[in-house]
Parts: C-alpha cells; structure tokens; sequence
C-alpha cells in the first residue's frame, strides 16, 4: 500500500497555502522595538483615556519580569522582542468611517480572502469586524445590531463609547499577570472586537471578526472581549490568514468571555494563519490566551477550533464554569504539517456544582509536524457532583511526525465523575482496503477517512465555516493524505 | 523559611554529609560502587532534592519528608531480633528463599550470598561487589539513571548494600524470591538501599518484596532497584507495601528489558505515609513486553504517587500499564504515566490506564497519563477515569439481599481484582487478596503503631 500511498500523501502535503499574497498598503508603523516609550505611543495613536495606559505600562513592568514559559512542548527559536515592530496600521483608513471610507486595496484584499465588507453582498447573516495588521478596518451590520442592543465594534471604538463595561470586564477573565503572552499582549494590544449582548437578546447573526497580518516584521497583538448578559446568545467566528514570508511573525492575542446567568456563548476559529513552508522556513508563531467564564448559573461556553495554519501553535482555551450547573465545552482539530508545532488543549475548571464539561480533541499529524494536546481538568473542593468527559484522539500520517497527549486531571471532590480517553494510530490499511475494494481511489479514501475522524469537530461550527474548514483540512494535508 | 532556601538548606546538608562520611564509604565499598559515586554525587549537587519546580515531582512535596531530623546510618548497625518473629509476616504456603534486608542491610539469617542449585545467586549486594565485581559491574548504574533525578544521584552515591539476585542463562525456577525489607530501629532512622536484579538469557525469574516497618518510629527510605532481563528472559515481580503510616518510601525501580523479553511489575500498597513510586521501563529489545500494575488502597493522611515511564526503544513491543487507587479519609493520590514511542519503534501496542474511587469528599487524586509518539505504525490509547462506586451496582446487590457496605466492600474488591488477578504465584495471589480484602474492611490492623507488636497479620 505504501508505493501508492507515498505519491498521493506528497500531493496532499504539498499544497499551497491560498491566502500567501500581500497586498500594498501603506502603512503607519511605529518603529522597531520595544520599551514603555512604544507603549505610550500606541496608546497615544489609539487616543486612549489615561486608565488604559495605565493598565498597559503595568503589563509592561510586568512583563519585563517574566520568562518564556518552557513547558509546552514545542521547539521555539529564541524570539527577539525588539525586532518587532508593534504598531502597523494601513494608512488610508479612517478610524470610524463608513464602507465608502475603507480604501479600495483593503476592500479587494478582504474580497480575495472572501470575506465581503460590503454589506449588500453579504448572503447569509454574518456581521464581520475585519482587523488588518494592528487595527479594525471595518465592522459590517453595526447599525442593524444596535438596534437589538447588541454592540459589535472594534475594540478601540468601545474604549471610546463604552468605557465603563470595557473598565469592568477587560482583564477579568485574563488579567495581565496570566502569563508571559498576556502580559505582552496587555502591553502592547491594538485592536480587537467587542461584543456586548445585552439581557435577554438572542444575536440574530454570526459575529465574526477576520484577522490578516499584511504588513512584514509586525507582530499582531489583538483581544477580543465578549460578555453575554442574562439570558443571552451568541455565535461568534474568528478566522485569520497571513502572507507567505520567510521570517517569523509573533501574534499574541487575547480573548475573554464572560457569560452570565442562562447565558450561552459559542466561540469559533478557524486558523490558517501562514503555516510556513515545506520546510519549516517562515509561518507565525501563535501564541494565544483564551478564557471564558461561566459567571451566571446555568450559563455555556462553547469552544471550537480548527488549527490548520502557523508554524507554533501555543493555545489553551478554556472555561472557568463558576455558576452553578454551568456548562463547558471544547471541540478541537489540529493538523501540523511539515514542520508546524502545536501544543493545543484546553482547562476546565469546575467551581460551581453540577457543572459539566466535554472536551474532545482531534489531533491530525503528518509530514515532520508534532501535535500535543494538552489540557487540565480540575473539580475544586465544592463542585458537587461536576462531570468531564474528555476524548483525545490522534491520528499518525507518516513515519516522522509525533502525536503527544499530555492531560492534567486534578479531582478534590468524590461525586466528581471525570473520565479520560486517549487514542493514537495511524488510518487502518484495512479501512483503506475496504474504500478501494468499493472502488473509492486511496486519495478520496484518505480523505474520507480524516473528514469522518474530524466529523465530530466539524459538526459544532457555523455551517458556512464548517464548509470551510473541511475544504482547509483536506488542502493542509494535500499530499500527505487527502 | 521559604521553601526554595529551605530546599537550598537541605540539599547542601546531604551533600555535606555525603563529604564528611566519604572516606568511610569508599573505604567499606567495592570499587564497583566507588567508581560511580563521585559522578553520583556532583549530579545530586545540581539536581538536588526535587521539589515542586520539577513536573514531575509536583503532586508530593519530597522535600518536606527530608526535613525532619533522621538519623542516617553509614554503618551498619546490628540490629537483633528473632527471624521466627518476622514469620508471621511471611506468606504462609509459599516456599520461597528468604532474603531479609534490616534497615537497608542484608540480615545474615542465611550466606551473605549463596548459589543455588541451577546457578542462581541471591544474597548481599555490598558481597556480590565483592566476589562478582565483573558481573556487576556490566550492570551497576546502567539503568538507574543518576543525572535525571536528584533521587537516584543521592541514592548512588550512597549506595552500599540491598539485595542481589542473578539468575543464569536459561535457568530458572517456579520457586520465588522473597525479599523482605524491615525497618527496625529504637530511632528514626533514613534508608537507602540499592537492588540488582539480572535475569540472563532465557531465564525466568520470580521476586516477591515486602516492605514492613516494625517499630513506630519515623523511617525514610529512598531505594533505587535496577533489573535487567535478557533475551527471551521472563520476571515476575511483585511489591508489596505495607509499612506504618510514619514511614515515607521513595521507591524507583528501572526495568531494563531485551528482546522478546516478559516482564510484569506489580505494586501493591495497603499501609504506609507518603510512597512515591517510580518504575522506569525501557523496551529496548523487538518483541519485548511489559505489564506495570498498581494497586493503593490509602486512607487517613496517606499520600501515595506513582510515576512510571515506559520507553518503547526498539520495534513491535507491547507495554499495559494499568493503576487502580481507592481513597479514603483525607488520603491523597496522584498518578503520572508516560509512553514514549520512540521514531523506528513502528508496531507498538501500548495501553495505560488509571482510575480511582474517591470514598470521601476529602480524598484527592490528581492524574496525568501522558503518550508521546513519533513512530506512525502504533496503537497506543490511554484512559483515566476518577469516580465513585456504582449506586446501581449498590442498589442490585442490595435487592438480592446483601447489606449496603458488603455491597461497597465487593464492588471494590471487584475494582481492585483486576490488579491482583495478575499475580501468577497461586498462594501469593489468594494471600494479597486476603490482605486487600481485610485492609478494605478496615481489619489489616498497623502492627506497627500499635506498642503490643501482635503483628498476627502482617
């Protein structure tokens, strides 16, 4: 089976990443580096009230203390923070203009990545925050959604109009000691999306927020912040894609959730950030916090990822589930192809009672990539009767590649039922054998065999991104497996 | 104090003590463990005790069993008792060679070291360095790897005497081992005895351990046992812990296993305060298998931890690691297991699970079961489960007539079975399930504690 399967796992390892082009645009940018003089200067380009510059130089100082965490099992090169430049934004665009203000080369480049900025060509409801390098470009459908109350904008516009829920819940869920990323991150943040539900409002459209890094040499530092009042619902999509370079590229982000009583919060992504070449040369460096809260009784948070692109993928998102029957979920594929890393799971902390939590996590490996998961479930001392259920799985594309499973399980309470289970192989040649024998090609029947091992997954997103996501896992594995 | 100078603190008195006794262990030792210790000690010096910075110490505070003030023995002490006496601890219809280890020294209650008919040598490390320094030291420090662990680095440069078992090639018999490790002391007292155990080509060893402390004093014990198995070499070993709740056992045993070689290590912890269990398997012959097993029934303040590592090395191996814990009182417990299946060990099957009962809501049990694989051809799965009897298993029982806590005390029974199940020596088997099934009802009395020494079942 090997003589064919080797010609076919090249095709479908090799395939090109689509979203590689840069477009020209010109850009502000603070110069090279890092120190509080750069903070207060992308403070200052941001216009930002005193209280937020604040909250930025104490991360700042916070930072400077920290040490790049070594855990994960990733192999990063050193990464030089003042070769970085933190502030880039493309020129032409005005901070709160309409769709006629966005400049003609961003509509084009957000066409080409498929995501329509303009409202009338939108087919379905998606309401979309595009970010470009360091700020917002645009967000779709702010008017409509006002009308329900709801707040959808860039992060920057809610400073400005809405200081006092952004004072109350930035820094909440994530404050800025978390971690060596966070704090960075809480430094030198440019932009993001906030979303505010208000009670009772059931979000009629997808939000999504559609991050690009153009501009070479940056680093993307964004946070998104979403808090669904009483009763709430929302869906929200994240997507981001990068040019193809040979250097590395650092995005650090952030993204908070805070759901109250009754409550339900289901966050997707679908990461394609440039995932280097063939051999290891370039891709970004993803390292990511992401943290939801249960606060209200009875509240959800729902995670799903697909992880297809960067070249080091360091992310962990998670849900303290505080109130009391609160529930948290966490539906994960990650492919690594080539050369890519990641180190991906999530952590679940039960506080409240009869709190639940299902993790399932789809690892894919092909190529010389490593795929970790790892997670952490923890039932405090209170949480009557929490339940986990976790589901770990990996599948080996290749002899040179690495599936790793990491869980952390930490029980302090006896009516705690947590159950784990890890699987790792690679596609049965009988399975392989069954498709031909019904005269489905290897290729197809590769494909098949992944799409149908990350079904599970795939079912939990947005329709539109599901669609997506599936044509993504088979052009990552292009050539090591359809 | 804070805890890092404390441990600061610490490490430099071991190493002082390590410095002001040299000449005395030099002097008393073979070369073979001479030649080692420097090496031992300068990687104690950096390692030092781990504590929680290192992950996989991060479930039990070890520096904290270190710091009361123990007596450390560099010389034997003669310490006197009747071996009849320690009979009742034995396994009653099982004939076995007897080797007694008395705070980490071999007791002469037979030859220092014996050969058996068929070939096979057991008695005295520090006396096999002695006559067999060649055989040793092919496999002395080979496994036990000192520059990884601070524990191993202390316990190898330390090392003077323990137990010693050589099996021949292609010899080997049904008749089993018994090694039985006794604290005895009118003092607290700190142990570190060093084991090897080569089992060559073709032959087939069995070895059972007791671990039984016999005065309520406080004891220490950080042991290292090394095991080779050679081709097509069969072990069965068996470990029973069951010492009072004042002693601490820092127990690491490395399994080195060559080709299409068979080995079950089986722990078995009933009494005892804090255990830290470590059992190191390399794979490192095609065709090799490996069952490590665990099963801790702990309650009051117990702590138990196991961390094993099997390294699938070479091709088509097997390994099943499966570890069962029930908790009560405010014991606590964790469970780190990791399989690395190494680039060009295609074909491996490896299994690990671990699952635990927690009878109160203050016994606590953290676990991590860890794969890490770089060869694609494999089948590797491992699972964790923490929860709490079936009350529907109660309840049936129930309805067919049998009280609530013998329905609790043969459903567990039932959880933990599946451990002993593996025992392959008939009278050992039915005794640990005896013993499991009295230290369930709560019947395994701890001798040891109690100042009338009656020991009738230990």
């Amino acid at each position: 089976m090997n003589g064919d399967q080797d010609p076919i796992l090249k095709q479908v390892t090799q395939g090109e990443y689509k979203y590689g082009f840069v477009t020209d645009l010109e850009n502000d940018a603070l110069p090279k580096g890092l120190n509080e003089e750069i903070v207060r200067r992308i403070s200052a380009k941001k216009e930002e009230p005193e209280w937020l510059l604040e909250i930025r130089l104490k991360a700042f100082r916070y930072w400077l203390t920290m040490k790049t965490p070594e855990w994960a099992h990733l192999k990063i090169p050193p990464i030089d923070y003042q070769d970085i430049i933190y502030y880039s934004a493309p020129k032409s665009n005005k901070p709160t203009g309409g769709f006629e203000d966005v400049d003609p080369e961003l509509l084009k480049t957000f066409d080409k990545l498929g995501i329509p900025l303009n409202e009338q060509k939108h087919l379905s409801g998606f309401a979309v925050d595009a970010v470009m390098d360091s700020i917002s470009v645009k967000t779709t459908f702010k008017e409509s959604l006002g009308e329900l109350g709801i707040i959808f904008s860039s992060f920057s516009d809610a400073v400005r109009e809405h200081p006092d829920l952004i004072k109350k819940y930035m820094g909440s869920v994530v404050p800025y000691r978390d971690n060596f990323y966070a704090a960075l991150n809480s430094a030198v943040f440019s932009d993001g999306s906030f979303v505010y539900i208000p009670k009772g409002v059931r979000c009629p459209m997808e939000l999504s927020t559609y991050f690009r890094i153009n501009a070479a040499n940056t680093g993307q530092f964004e946070r998104t912040l979403i808090v669904a009042e009483e009763g709430a619902y929302v869906s929200y999509l994240e997507g981001c894609t990068a040019p193809m370079r040979d250097e590395n590229q650092l995005h650090a982000a952030i993204v908070e959730i805070i759901a109250h009583t009754d409550a339900e919060v289901k966050y997707s992504t679908v990461q394609n950030w440039y995932p280097g070449d063939k051999n290891g040369k370039g891709g970004i460096f993803n390292f990511v916090t992401k943290r939801g809260i249960c606060l209200g009784d009875r509240s959800k948070i729902s995670w799903t990822q697909v992880e297809t692109g960067s070249a080091v993928t360091w992310k962990y998102p998670s849900c303290i589930l505080r109130g009391e029957s609160s529930v948290g979920e966490f539906y994960s594929v990650a492919v690594t192809n080539n050369y890519q890393q990641a180190d991906t799971g999530t952590k679940m902390i039960h506080i409240g009672k009869n709190t639940r939590s299902t993790i399932v996590s789809k690892g894919i490996s092909a190529g010389k990539g490593q795929n970790s998961y790892r997670g952490l479930v923890r039932v405090t001392k209170n949480a009557d009767n929490a339940r986990n259920y976790s589901q770990c799985d990996s599948l080996l594309l290749g002899d040179q590649c690495g599936a790793h499973t990491f869980p952390y399980i930490e029980v302090d309470n006896e009516t705690a039922v947590v159950e784990h289970e890890a699987t790792t192989s690679k596609i049965g040649e009988d399975q392989i054998f069954y498709c031909n024998q019904r005269g489905i090609d290897t290729e197809t029947a590769i494909g098949l065999i992944v799409n149908g091992y990350a079904r599970e997954v795939l079912n939990k997103l947005p329709m539109e991104f599901a669609v997506e996501a599936q044509k993504l896992l088979q052009i990552s594995l292009e050539g090591s497996v359809g | 104090m804070e805890p890092v100078s404390e441990k600061i603190t610490l490490d430099n008195q071991l190493a002082d003590w390590y410095f002001s006794n040299r000449d005395l262990l030099m002097s008393s030792s073979s070369s073979v463990f001479n030649s080692v210790r420097p090496a031992a000690m300068e990687s104690f010096r950096k390692l030092g005790i781990p504590d929680a910075s290192f992950e996989n110490y991060k479930s039990t505070n070890i520096p904290k069993i270190f710091l009361s003030p123990l007596n450390r023995y560099i010389e034997e002490k003669k310490i006197l008792f009747s071996v009849d006496d320690l009979f009742h601890c034995d396994i009653p219809e099982l004939d076995t060679e007897l080797v007694l280890i008395v705070n980490g020294w071999f007791y002469e209650n037979r030859p220092r070291l014996q050969v058996l008919p068929g070939g096979m040598i057991v008695g005295s490390m520090a006396e096999a360095a002695r006559q067999y320094p060649d055989l040793i030291k092919a496999h002395y420090s080979k496994y036990a790897d000192y520059e990884k662990d601070g524990l191993v680095a202390l316990n190898t440069a330390f090392a003077q005497d323990g137990t010693f078992i050589y099996v021949p090639r292609g010899a080997g018999s049904d008749r089993a081992v018994q090694i039985v490790n006794v604290l005895l002391s009118p003092e607290d007292l700190f142990v570190q005895h060093r084991n090897l155990v080569i089992v060559e080509e073709g032959a087939t060893a069995r070895v059972v351990v007791c671990d039984h402390s016999l005065s309520a004093r406080q004891f220490l014990t950080n042991s290292v046992t090394e095991i080779y198995l050679g081709p097509n070499a069969h072990l069965d070993y068996v470990k029973l812990q069951n010492e009072n709740d004042n002693c601490n056992q820092i127990s690491t045993s490395f399994v080195h296993q060559e080709r299409a070689s068979d080995a079950i290590f089986n722990t078995i912890t009933l009494h005892g305060g804090m255990i830290r269990n470590n059992v190191y398997t390399c794979l490192n012959g095609e065709g090799a298998s490996n069952q490590t097993l665990g099963l801790s029934l702990v309650d009051e303040t117990q702590h138990i931890d196991s961390y094993t590592f099997v390294d699938h090395a070479a091709p088509n191996c097997t390994s099943n690691q499966n570890f069962k814990y029930i908790l009560d009182d405010k014991a606590t417990a964790a469970f780190t297991g990791r399989i690395l299946v190494q680039p060009n060990a295609q074909k491996t099957l490896a299994y690990q699970t671990n699952n635990n009962i927690l009878m109160t809501s203050d016994a606590r049990v953290s676990t991590k079961p860890q794969l890490e694989i770089y060869a694609d051809d494999v089948k590797c799965s491992h699972g964790a489960t923490v929860g709490q009897l079936d009350p529907m298993a109660i309840f049936y029982l129930q309805s067919r007539g049998i009280s609530v806590r013998e329905a609790r005390l043969l459903l567990m029974y039932a959880f933990g079975h599946e451990i002993l199940g593996k025992i392959s020596v008939e009278p050992l088997r039915e005794r640990l399930s005896d013993l499991v099934d009295k230290r369930l009802r709560g019947e395994l009395s701890r001798c040891n504690s109690c100042p009338l020494h009656c020991q009738e079942t230990c």
